[in-house]
């Protein structure tokens, strides 16, 4: 048949249709009975019919009869008219065509050869095809497609011009166009590898591997937030940094793979390792109240086995979830034991936190970070070391300040005493530790109301009333005042007793109530007041200051010997909301004498300062009150190491972290989940690989790192084939096999069956000597692979068909002309914020937000940090979209617009539609304007002096080439145009040349406005939004 | 230009079924199927002729009780207060809170010559019950929002499968020429969208061009339908001008570019929408009685007024499936009545029935109800117990829910399938979401068999592997 085919031609096709000869299995008799027959006599055994299955020979003999054509049941049934009769059953809605039953018919006339699915079985490297003009061909590549071209009686396209040439290089390679200059440069440059060196120059890129990355995050179903309901944030960043890095140091694609999947795994694994196998915890992660984690743990694990069948082996194992795979060998049991690779992480099912990464973790040390962190510690190093030396003057210095401080207490009277001993006691069971200042800090249970008492042991004399100082610590709530989670309090009664040797406790009634703070709303008067929900509160979630408040009695009580005060600080407002730190004082003083800001010195430091002669318990209180309290050098210097350790641990606290797989020491029992029902376990499973697949390579472990390796063997019959296709879709705008995510049966049947397997054997082992970056090609290369398709002439042809080629090549399957395709949305801003000047270059790092419709986040959203969005104002608008923030349940509108996936599960393959919603996105969005009115005023700048050599300016950063001079032409009318309306229309002009937040032009409006007009239109060019 | 290339794509066809050499090509343009033509919003014929052209789906959101609603069920009155024997408690969400069975809040009179029960709570709605066919028997798979609103929307309980309204104008593509083909609005009174936001008139796997576009609430309807500050319309005529005139000539460079002509065409439709959208939004320009009649001056109700105004000006105007969202999110945000079943209803009713009456009869008024389907009906009906609460509500019940359909060539004053007496469970002519779509497809003229798209190397269909159309509520 192929040597018929040589021929070419239409007679030799309508010939064909008459031929006995065998038709080929996998190309025309598979697809056949994948579509008809398989849902019932297939691979899956719960529904097949009539215990007949057709997908393997063996099975199938009894009613092919193959070649007794009279006594084939087949083909007595495909061709019957009785209803009871007819296969397919008329119920299925699927019958046979005319043509259908004629290649079934001879098939079975041949002798019914079966052929294993082409793409389970490894690729081979065919000789290259002979051609006619060999002279055209660049690469084998091309020897494949024009063989095929020649086959079916077509020529070629033209070379397209070098304009175009490094145009669709510089998009198809980095995802920006080529400036100018870099044009110029090409169409100057006469040497013979001139497009070579373009080549290696964008190859060399650091764009690169931010452009190859986007298809990555795809599949990955990478995202900043973790899905589900409340959809807050996480940071996976640093795994898209890792991803950006390895792409563009050209990591062979077998330890890329690996690295991804089993990273952890590797012997001693390095950080960077561990941060690849991120790839597989991008998944989303449910947080909802009451959910039970074990579903959702079993739904991430089948989520990791979809994605990463769909990935590297294109697969659509996930059919296999429920029953065994209708079309593919793929059983239910077999899924399980690909389940139980990815089972093992010690994980709950259950999001850590409404916006954090959940276990496990690693943090990520960045070189800055290390960088930052051993400066800090030196820092810290040299402050202690001063505060030291410095306190070796201690005594000295307080024998000198001592006296002077007596003196100056003598001359006022002490009113606050410090407390020194008492007991605090907690009614709902909190802790209290003693702090150095004398405060206490509560710990423990906070109940839902608590009561503090605190017994303080008073000797004889009078007793007036008591300051409460509040004090904000860092291991209070929100670093404040309060005990409640957002660290306010409220005070709701301040009960004090007296409490002598013998006879009852006496209340005393508390006059005066005082506070140097009160929240609004929440005033101290509401203390003791007995008003229901009221009491004293602070703004403890944002004021974050010490408060003093006083209680006072009408008049001093006189205490006898052994008494006791007793002091209720009572919270009993709002749930939860006890007092956090505090620290308390006594007075005797009369009444009218006292206020907030009498001087209040502890107990002990005046007896000490009383001495005559102080002991040296004495002497380590006054040092102690001195360098904490008196400004000093000592003080200074100490409180040089407290700001040093405090950027020390702030640091730390800001250190990312990235979520990654881990192995469990022991693996966790897997089994059939029938119908994927977490619930309802069947038989245990064991860790294995499918049995129409190799076996694991020899020496290998059955684990996650075996998996990896088997995955990126050379013997994968899959994983190269899959590879390889996705990157000539990538240059080629369809793959060889078009279903680029499924190389199943029901698989696309490949357009160049010989260059898929050449290229696949290429990929692995390269031969034919193409250098990167100076270095051969090493087998895996993914940037070699790259070149060897861009230097191909396939590749370099002008996208015009002449009217032949297209009548019997309509959609470029035999690509006979170049491929033309409408750019991704990601492409499409960074190519209007390019041609504008405004794009910010910066490798890696946080998410960023650009502009997003007002409320972006609200409408779905309630719950969760991700509200409100805000873009950013500086350098955070213009980063290239990559790097745009990607909230899974509102993922950025006009990347959607475009086609781009919301990110939720694992994603191949973006479709390409054309709608109004998109020409709106491109005419109206600020983003665009803005780039607009850019690239206006870079015109007016660096476009010369007449009109027509600067819109020539802004057409060659819109679509890298000279107008021509109809199009100049048009464009130049259009200006005079706009010119003349906003000069009569300044007002409108200046309004058009502020949108957007960047520096709005203080002259020219009117000019810039019409020039921004042009603008506009160059950037929704068809020919913009196109690459071609 | 747009003929030649039908003719050279079934030439290919032809000499591919009959020959070897281009069979692999074929299929692959086979896959392409219904997808292929030019505009994948043109026009498209339907697989057999029926009155209805769009569809507006009134979703209830939340669950309306359909026992309180029009599941009239006496026998509730009868056991009211009693226990349930047998009841499963996890049927619902809330397994701790279970009362005994609970008779309506609301009273039942029988309305219009087919003398169909209906709740108290509808004054208006129960005036046109001759022009409804009710699915009393409708089933779902989920006792849980999310999943329930993805089955009803779009026939599997997960997220990321094509919508019904997705299916609808993949098949028949759009009307017209200056609007979105789909469209959905959603509460404007701050009470969220329904659960799973956006998934539920999500495309799935379809092309996204066939996704619902979502009215905003407030604010611009559509992102960047605004010009841009500075531009005025005559301007931005002549941009466009400029644009087609240098496309054009692009195009006479690359004269066989379907993409590029279409992207012309796209162009030119996102001009006309620019003033087409605010226009079918612009309900006050409707004359006063019309106004009056659908409740735009009555506080209560008046958001969903203009929101069922707005759609039958998107009928008129050749929109082909319109979706309203009557609530929000759960609880007392929309329909969900698990406290206070008659306080809830109430409100929600009170928020719909007078609207909904008027889009009926406004619709039947202008001869527009014969083309247009109306479909009333949320995510899962509840159960006949109480949900113990300081007022007693309901818990979700996805064993049973009543669905109504009226125009579109729906037989009206008639009933089909049955719920157990007490209402627990659709018992006689069972209809499970995947009947529902079928019916559905069926009166928008497209048998759900035919109805597919390949992907992931396998033909999707809306009702996956059931579906039977209820004929007997087809006039």
């Amino acid at each position: 048949m192929r040597s018929c085919l040589a021929i070419g031609g239409w007679l030799v096709l309508l010939l064909n249709s008459a031929s006995a000869e065998a038709p080929d299995f996998n190309r025309e008799v598979r697809p056949i009975l994948a579509t008809h027959c398989f849902t019932c006599h297939g691979p899956d055994a719960n529904t097949r019919k009539a215990k007949l299955r057709l997908d393997e020979r063996e099975a199938a003999l009894e009613i092919l009869a193959p070649g007794k054509l009279d006594d084939s049941e087949l083909v007595h049934r495909i061709h019957a008219t009785d209803p009871d009769e007819i296969m397919p059953p008329p119920s299925l809605k699927k019958p046979l065509s005319a043509a259908q039953k004629d290649v079934l018919k001879r098939w079975v006339a041949a002798g019914a050869p079966y052929a294993g699915h082409w793409a389970f079985s490894k690729p081979q490297r065919t000789e290259l095809p002979k051609v006619k003009q060999a002279n055209w061909a660049r690469t084998p590549v091309d020897r494949f497609i024009l063989a095929r071209l020649e086959r079916e009686g077509l020529q070629p396209a033209a070379r397209a011009n070098r304009e175009r040439l490094i145009c669709r290089l510089s998009l198809d390679l980095t995802g920006l166009p080529p400036t100018p200059a870099e044009v110029e440069a090409f169409l100057n440059d006469t040497a013979p590898n001139a497009y070579e060196k373009v080549v290696d120059r964008l190859l060399a890129s650091p764009r690169y591997g931010e452009h190859m990355a986007v298809a990555w995050l795809d599949y990955s179903r990478y995202a900043d937030s973790n899905g589900y309901q409340t959809d807050g944030s996480r940071q996976q960043w640093p795994w898209r940094d890792w991803l950006i890095g390895a792409l563009n140091e050209n990591k062979p694609f077998d330890q890329f793979t690996v690295e991804q999947l089993a990273g952890d795994l590797l012997p001693d694994a390095t950080l960077n390792q561990k941060i690849a196998t991120g790839f597989n915890r991008n998944h989303r992660i449910n947080g909802e109240g009451g959910i039970i984690a074990e579903e959702w743990r079993v739904e991430t694990v089948i989520d990791r086995v979809e994605t990463t069948g769909a990935t590297w082996l294109g697969l659509t194992i996930g059919c296999a979830r429920c029953h065994d795979h209708k079309y593919d060998p793929f059983s239910q049991r077999e899924f399980y034991q690909f389940y139980s690779f990815f089972n093992n992480v010690p994980e709950t099912g259950r999001l850590a936190g409404q916006s954090s990464n959940t276990k496990p973790l690693v943090s990520v040390e960045t070189a800055t970070y290390k960088a930052q962190v051993a400066e800090l510690e030196t820092f810290v190093k040299q402050s202690e070391i001063a505060a030291k030396q410095a306190a070796a003057e201690l005594p000295q210095l307080v024998k000198a300040w001592a006296p002077k401080f007596r003196e100056e207490l003598s001359g006022q009277k002490v009113i606050w005493h410090g407390v020194g001993e008492a007991t605090v006691t907690s009614k709902g069971g909190a802790k209290f530790e003693r702090l150095d200042d004398g405060s206490w800090l509560p710990s423990g249970p906070n109940a839902v109301h608590d009561t503090y008492e605190i017994r303080i042991p008073h000797a004889a004399g009078p007793f007036t009333g008591v300051l409460l100082e509040c004090l904000p610590d860092a291991r209070t709530p929100n670093q404040s005042l309060g005990r409640f989670s957002n660290g306010n309090f409220v005070l709701t009664r301040v009960e004090a007793e007296i409490s002598g040797a013998k006879g009852k406790p006496q209340p005393v009634k508390i006059t005066r109530i005082e506070a140097d703070y009160s929240q609004k709303g929440w005033d101290i008067k509401n203390v003791n007041s007995g008003i229901g929900g009221k009491g004293w509160a602070v703004d403890g979630p944002t004021r974050r200051q010490p408060i003093k408040a006083l209680f006072l009695a009408e008049q001093p009580v006189t205490l006898a010997e052994e008494s006791t005060v007793v002091l209720r600080l009572v919270c009993a407002t709002l749930n939860q909301h006890n007092l956090g730190r505090f620290r308390l004082s006594l007075t005797g003083a009369t009444p009218a004498a006292v206020s907030l800001k009498g001087n209040s010195i502890p107990a002990e430091v005046h007896a000490a300062l009383e001495a005559a002669q102080p002991d040296a318990k004495q002497l380590a209180v006054l040092e102690k009150y001195y360098r904490a309290h008196v400004a000093n050098p000592v003080k200074a210097a100490d409180d040089r190491v407290t700001a040093a350790r405090k950027k020390l641990t702030d640091l730390s606290k800001k250190l990312p972290t990235v979520m990654v797989m881990e192995e469990m020491a022991e693996p966790r029992k897997a089994f059939i989940l029938n119908r994927g029902q977490y619930d309802q376990p069947g038989a245990e499973v064991k860790a294995g690989l499918p049995a129409f697949l190799p076996p694991l390579p020899e020496g290998e472990a059955m684990n996650r790192l075996g998996l990896a390796r088997w995955i990126a063997s050379g013997d994968n019959p899959l994983t190269a084939r899959v590879w390889v296709n996705r990157a000539w879709e990538r240059f080629f705008g369809v793959g060889l096999v078009k279903t680029t995510e499924n190389f199943g049966v029901q698989a696309a049947f490949p357009s160049h069956p010989e260059l898929l397997d050449w290229l696949a054997r290429e990929f692995v082992e390269p031969t034919q000597g193409i250098r990167v970056a100076g270095q051969p090609a090493r087998p895996w290369d993914m940037k070699a692979f790259h070149k060897l398709l861009v230097m191909s002439a396939a590749y370099q042809q002008n996208t015009k068909p002449n009217t032949d080629t297209y009548a019997v090549d309509p959609d470029n399957r035999l690509l006979s002309r170049g491929p033309r395709f409408r750019l991704d949305g990601e492409q499409l801003r960074d190519r209007a914020l390019y041609a504008s000047g405004l794009l910010v270059e910066q490798i890696g790092g946080p998410s960023v937000r650009p502009y997003m419709p007002v409320g972006v986040w609200n409408e779905t959203t309630r719950y969760g940090d991700l509200r409100n969005y805000k873009h950013a104002t500086d350098e955070g608008l213009y980063r290239r979209t990559m790097y745009t923030i990607w909230k899974r349940t509102a993922a950025p509108p006009s990347m959607l617009l475009f086609d781009a996936p919301n990110r939720e599960v694992c994603t191949i393959q973006r479709s390409r539609t054309n709608t109004p919603l998109q020409a709106l996105s491109l005419l109206n969005e600020v983003t665009f304007v803005e780039a607009a009115r850019r690239l206006g005023g870079r015109m007016l700048r660096d476009g010369g002096d007449s009109m027509e050599s600067q819109l020539t300016h802004g057409f060659l950063w819109a679509v890298s080439r000279k107008p021509t001079a109809r199009e100049l032409a048009v464009l130049r009318a259009g200006l005079k145009e706009d010119l003349a309306y906003f000069t009569a229309n300044p007002e409108s002009a200046q309004k058009l040349v502020a949108v957007g937040e960047s520096a709005a032009p203080e002259d020219r409006w009117a000019e810039r406005a019409a020039f921004t007009l042009a603008a506009n239109v160059m950037l929704n060019l068809d020919e913009f939004v196109t690459r071609e | 230009m747009n003929i030649n290339h039908q003719l050279n794509r079934r030439a290919m066809l032809q000499r591919a079924g009959m020959g070897i050499g281009s069979l692999g090509l074929a299929s692959l343009l086979q896959q392409e199927g219904y997808g292929a033509a030019k505009n994948p919003l043109a026009a498209k014929q339907p697989h057999f002729k029926t009155k209805a052209k769009s569809v507006i789906w009134l979703f209830i959101n939340g669950g309306p009780s359909h026992v309180d609603t029009w599941d009239y069920k006496p026998e509730l009155e009868k056991r009211d207060g009693q226990s349930l024997e047998g009841f499963d408690r996890f049927t619902g969400f809330f397994s701790n809170a279970v009362g005994g069975l609970m008779k309506s809040p609301f009273e039942f009179k029988k309305h219009g010559q087919s003398g169909k029960p209906v709740s108290s709570i509808f004054p208006n709605l129960s005036q046109h019950v001759d022009k409804m066919a009710f699915v009393h028997s409708v089933h779902t798979e989920s006792n849980n929002h999310s999943p329930a609103l993805f089955a009803m929307n779009c026939g599997l309980p997960r997220m990321g499968y094509p919508c019904v309204g997705s299916w609808v104008t993949y098949g028949l593509g759009s009307e017209s020429d200056s609007l979105p083909a789909f469209v959905v609005m959603s509460d404007p009174k701050g009470r969220g969208l329904p659960k799973g936001h956006a998934a539920n008139w999500g495309a799935g796997f379809l092309p996204s061009v066939y996704q619902g576009t979502h009215f905003r609430p407030t604010g611009d309807p559509i992102d960047n339908l605004k010009r841009p500050a500075g531009m005025n319309a005559d301007q931005q005529r002549r941009q466009l001008d400029l644009l087609k005139t240098l496309n054009q000539q692009h195009l006479e460079a690359n004269p066989f570019e379907e993409e590029l002509a279409a992207r012309i065409e796209s162009f030119e439709l996102a001009y006309r929408m620019q003033s087409a959208a605010p226009e079918a939004l612009a309900v006050d320009k409707e004359p006063e009685h019309i106004r009056a009649m659908y409740g735009l001056d009555d506080a209560k109700c008046k958001h969903f007024a203009a929101q069922c105004l707005t759609a039958r000006r998107m009928v008129e105007r050749g929109v082909r499936f319109i979706q309203i969202y009557s609530g929000g999110m759960e609880n007392q945000r929309s329909w969900d009545g698990h406290n206070d079943i008659a306080g809830n209803h109430t409100q929600f009713a009170g928020e719909t029935d007078k609207p909904i009456a008027a889009l009926l009869q406004d619709l039947s008024q202008r001869g527009l109800l014969d083309e247009t389907l109306i479909v009333w009906g949320g995510e899962f009906g509840r159960l006949p117990v109480a949900q113990k609460s300081k007022k007693p509500g309901r818990d979700h019940n996805p064993h049973a829910l009543t669905y109504w359909m009226a125009g579109g060539g729906v037989k009206g004053g008639v009933s089909y399938g049955e719920t157990d007496e007490i209402g627990h469970k659709a018992a006689v002519d069972k209809c499970h979401i995947n009947d529902l779509h079928a019916t559905i497809l069926h009166l928008m003229g497209m048998d759900h068999e035919k109805l597919t798209y390949r992907h992931n190397g396998r033909d999707f269909r809306l009702t996956d592997v059931a579906g039977e159309v209820m004929k007997e509520i087809i006039a």
